[in-house]
């Protein structure tokens, strides 16, 4: 689909918190200078057209007592297909990338508990038989997560 | 776990997202059984306490014409690793700025930061930005292109009980 000009306001507003009130999406139109019904329905069709892959919270699984691990591994080309249903299967696995390296395959571990992402990992290594190595975060630095639409 | 049962309920509500409609918050007040009023004031303290970080979409860089997404990975020195990584994660087109332990002798890098743009030669262009940044203080550094979006889902909590 194509983006007009308001699409773009829309979309990098929406990146932005939305204010916590009963009719949240008409403050926003206000501030924007747009109809409601109007910024809906082009929020409702970027979504549909998965220019916007979800709408709603944002959630911090290490503030919920849980944590997040970045993985990768080492996996043998003819084998690829196969070991990814295999991590995959794995509901703590959250985003997965293939990726152009000897490590080429990124994956990241969301669990309710930090005990989690040792018992996920381990588990994948035992199914699969690769190393899976752990990149916690130690330091996180500024999420500038807005993208320029 | 420091989350109730209460809120791990709104929380469950609200995973798929929340609805695009002119009262989306009475919507899912209606699903768990709170006035719209008492879960407004529940979401505020979830995002006082970190638990929610923002209500916001998720853009698809893809369908946004950035189609070129490189995961620079560089080794610098500890001793600058915090000043060092808070100007790179500043730079508008970083995404994602962490360090993180290194893995040797397999993996030097300690400082991830994921760069977006349109082409795989904006992305390097970027690179170089950073390099120019982080000076003597890195010692070596590689660039991870993706090549498939393998998995993507949101966080999924487990149903209790």
């Amino acid at each position: 689909m194509t983006l007009d000009e308001t699409d773009r306001v829309i979309l990098n507003r929406m990146q932005e918190d939305l204010p916590l009130c009963s009719a949240p999406y008409a403050a926003v139109a206000a501030e924007l200078g747009l109809d409601e019904a109007d910024m809906l329905d082009r929020l409702a069709r970027m979504k549909e057209e998965r220019v916007i892959t979800r709408f709603g919270p944002f959630f911090d699984a290490a503030a919920m007592g849980g944590a997040f691990c970045l993985c990768a591994m080492e996996v043998p080309a003819p084998i690829f297909e196969t070991v990814l249903t295999k991590v995959n299967a794995h509901p703590e696995v959250a985003h997965n990338y293939e990726r152009a390296h000897r490590l080429n395959m990124w994956f990241v571990l969301a669990t309710e508990t930090p005990e989690g992402i040792q018992v996920a990992a381990d588990a994948i290594e035992l199914e699969t038989g690769i190393e899976v190595l752990r990149f916690p975060k130690l330091q996180e630095f500024f999420i500038g997560f807005r993208v320029a639409a | 776990m420091s989350i109730s049962d209460g809120d791990r309920q709104i929380i469950a509500a609200m995973q798929e997202g929340l609805p695009l409609a002119s009262r989306p918050f009475a919507a899912i007040a209606a699903q768990t059984g709170l006035t719209e009023e008492a879960l407004l004031h529940r979401i505020a303290e979830l995002k006082a306490r970190g638990v929610i970080r923002r209500i916001a979409a998720a853009p698809n860089h893809y369908k946004l014409g950035m189609t070129a997404n490189g995961m620079t990975v560089w080794d610098v020195d500890v001793s600058r690793i915090a000043e060092l990584g808070a100007k790179v994660g500043a730079l508008p087109f970083v995404t994602h700025c962490y360090e993180r332990p290194r893995a040797l002798p397999h993996w030097p890098y300690n400082l991830f930061a994921m760069v977006h743009g349109a082409t795989r030669d904006e992305v390097e262009a970027k690179r170089g930005e950073i390099a120019a940044i982080l000076g003597s203080a890195c010692r070596a550094h590689d660039i991870l292109f993706s090549t498939r979006i393998l998995k993507k889902t949101g966080l999924r909590l487990k149903q209790k009980g």
